[in-house]
């Protein structure tokens, strides 16, 4: 990693206003997610916890406008969200880069469907996140977390204002995680924007978010909304985290096991 | 903490293997083998030249010039270190045109006219290589055309069976109807009711590409991973983008597929259209070969006909390496 070329993002604030939604499974309607309110202020860094398949994800593909709520609004700045766009990009947990572009061709995405052509901010992003050497790869001779790198490179460079993280370390071997969850804490710190990830990972939530929102099982509903007053150099060790890990666990019914 | 359920380790980028394949293996026996295709090829023009012919066959010491030139070639390319790989090819095909001509041209022992001689072949292609050269062109023609909106007209329908529930609706049952039917079962049709029989050749043609392009495309373009179009569409991309830039290079491994199969098929189509309807055409030269008992000429009808056929379809693989150089391996042609 080299340092960063600071660039002040506006993050948006979002405003979930008493969000249902739900899927037709097999003729049965499910509900996935029940009466969410959640508002999040811009810059905030705010880990969705839960258990898994409770509904998070879908959350998350409301607030990118992959798919309208079935009940409630979503505002960014008092405007309802209507459907995607470049100030909210999405992480996945696979890299879901394209086999048929190079890394180069991949970080550039964004531009293309802008019809924009700023090849600066295309190295900038890929020198960003250590990809340096590697623009004209094909993602089939990436590693995991070289994916991953590129995949993140490709949501950066469209200066989103909302970085939203479906799991996006969650398939990544440990050591590799470890040095994401310091990277991607960085480039927060230093873009600036609002980031909202999902995560089934206590620990990485503690260590990244400013907020952890605690959901229940399916249909989710928010159990838990606990801001993290810890400074952003935190340590796994520390105390105070390992104590808020206590108390999360509990909420999520853990408590007996740990 | 969970463990990370990841399926393979840090492991950093690496090239295609394969280069690595050691070249300097057969040193020993390299220097060796190219020379000899030379001479394979200077036995096949002597024997022509200095053994009399059992009948009085055209064009034998253009034969035996034809064959000493290729003789030279192959040593000059063995003297420029080209001929390694293919050396064998080279002595057996010269020592075969050695066995050909001695069988039959020295020996006559095959009936004929079935079974012709090399300078009865070479003796065409002198005397009718005009006739030949224009049936050639009239049926890579026909097939340009054919082919061409046959490919497009299948790329493009398969995407709207693969992107749209509506076009899907009217469309699939219209394929499933007429698509299997082998085209040239339509043949007798399409000369009655379209006046011109190489526009209805041309039509068979594009319904014979058409199909597996089609079928192919389709299934290609249904198989897309929709996180690919979630990838785009966060990002702001529209429908356009999503269809020309997303799904179109994603189906592309199966298109290809679709564009070869659809080329056989063409292939098959072409030659029966000719036979039977268009006045040109290297079916045509050979359906009238035949018909005058002509066998050389049917031969050499044959040979080229293989040729062009053989060179489409390599055509279309370095067309498809190309554009699929990003896969990790093909298949190569």
């Amino acid at each position: 990693m080299v340092t960063t070329p600071t660039r002040i993002a506006h993050p948006l604030g979002l405003e979930l206003d008493h969000i249902d939604h739900g899927y037709m499974i097999g003729g049965v309607f499910t509900p996935v997610l029940d009466d969410i309110s959640l508002s999040i202020a811009p810059g905030e860094f705010v880990a969705l916890l839960g258990p898994s398949g409770c509904g998070k994800s879908t959350l998350l593909r409301l607030i990118a406008g992959l798919e309208p709520p079935h009940g409630g609004t979503i505002l960014a700045e008092d405007i309802p969200i209507s459907g995607p766009g470049p100030d909210r990009i999405v992480m996945f947990q696979d890299p879901t880069l394209y086999p048929w572009r190079t890394v180069r061709g991949n970080v550039a995405l964004g531009h293309d469907i802008a019809g924009r052509k700023d090849p600066a901010s295309v190295d900038a992003a890929i020198e960003l996140v250590g990809l340096k050497g590697f623009e004209r790869a094909w993602p089939h001779q990436l590693s995991g977390g070289m994916a991953q790198r590129a995949a993140l490179a490709r949501a950066l460079v469209n200066d989103p204002r909302v970085l939203i993280l479906d799991e996006p370390l969650g398939k990544l071997d440990s050591l590799t995680r470890l040095t994401m969850q310091t990277e991607l804490h960085r480039l927060w710190r230093d873009r600036g924007f609002t980031a909202i990830m999902v995560t089934h990972d206590v620990e990485e939530a503690l260590l990244l978010a400013t907020r952890i929102v605690v959901f229940s099982p399916r249909p989710a509903r928010i159990i838990a909304d606990l801001p993290i007053d810890l400074p952003p150099h935190r340590h796994r060790d520390d105390p105070r985290l390992l104590d808020l890990r206590k108390n999360i666990l509990t909420q999520l019914g853990h408590s007996a096991d740990w | 903490m969970s463990s990370p359920n990841t399926p393979s380790p840090n492991q950093t980028a690496h090239t295609p293997s394969g280069q690595t394949a050691t070249k300097s293996g057969t040193s020993s026996r390299r220097p060796l083998l190219p020379w000899v295709a030379g001479p394979a090829w200077f036995l096949a023009a002597l024997v022509t030249w200095r053994w009399p012919d059992a009948d009085d066959f055209p064009d034998t010491n253009q034969l035996a010039a034809l064959f000493c030139t290729i003789g030279l070639a192959l040593t000059v390319t063995a003297a420029l270190r080209r001929l390694s790989a293919r050396a064998p090819w080279a002595i057996a095909l010269g020592l075969g045109f050695t066995a050909w001509e001695i069988i039959q041209a020295k020996l006559l022992w095959l009936p004929r006219p079935f079974f012709g001689t090399p300078q009865d072949l070479l003796d065409v292609f002198l005397t009718d290589w005009r006739r030949l050269g224009d049936s050639l062109l009239h049926s890579l023609g026909l097939l340009a055309v054919g082919y061409g909106i046959g490919a497009a007209l299948g790329v493009a329908i398969g995407i709207g069976l693969g992107r749209s529930l509506r076009f899907r609706y009217w469309v699939r049952p219209l394929i499933r109807l007429i698509g299997p039917l082998p085209p040239v079962a339509l043949l007798p049709l399409a000369f009655i009711i379209i006046p011109s029989s190489r526009l209805a050749s041309e039509a068979l043609l594009a319904l014979a590409a058409g199909f597996p392009t089609t079928i192919l495309t389709w299934s290609g373009v249904a198989a897309v991973d929709p996180a690919y179009y979630d990838v785009a569409r966060t990002m702001g991309a529209r429908n356009r983008f999503l269809v020309l830039r997303v799904a179109l290079p994603a189906a592309m491994p199966q298109i290809f597929v679709g564009l070869f199969m659809g080329l056989g098929v063409s292939f098959a189509t072409l030659v029966v259209a000719e036979m039977l309807g268009v006045k040109s055409g290297l079916g045509f030269y050979m359906q009238w070969a035949q018909g005058w008992a002509a066998y050389p000429n049917m031969y050499a009808a044959l040979l080229v006909m293989s040729l062009m056929c053989t060179g489409l379809v390599t055509l279309l693989f370095k067309v498809r390496d190309r554009v699929l150089s990003w896969q990790k391996d093909g298949l190569k042609w």
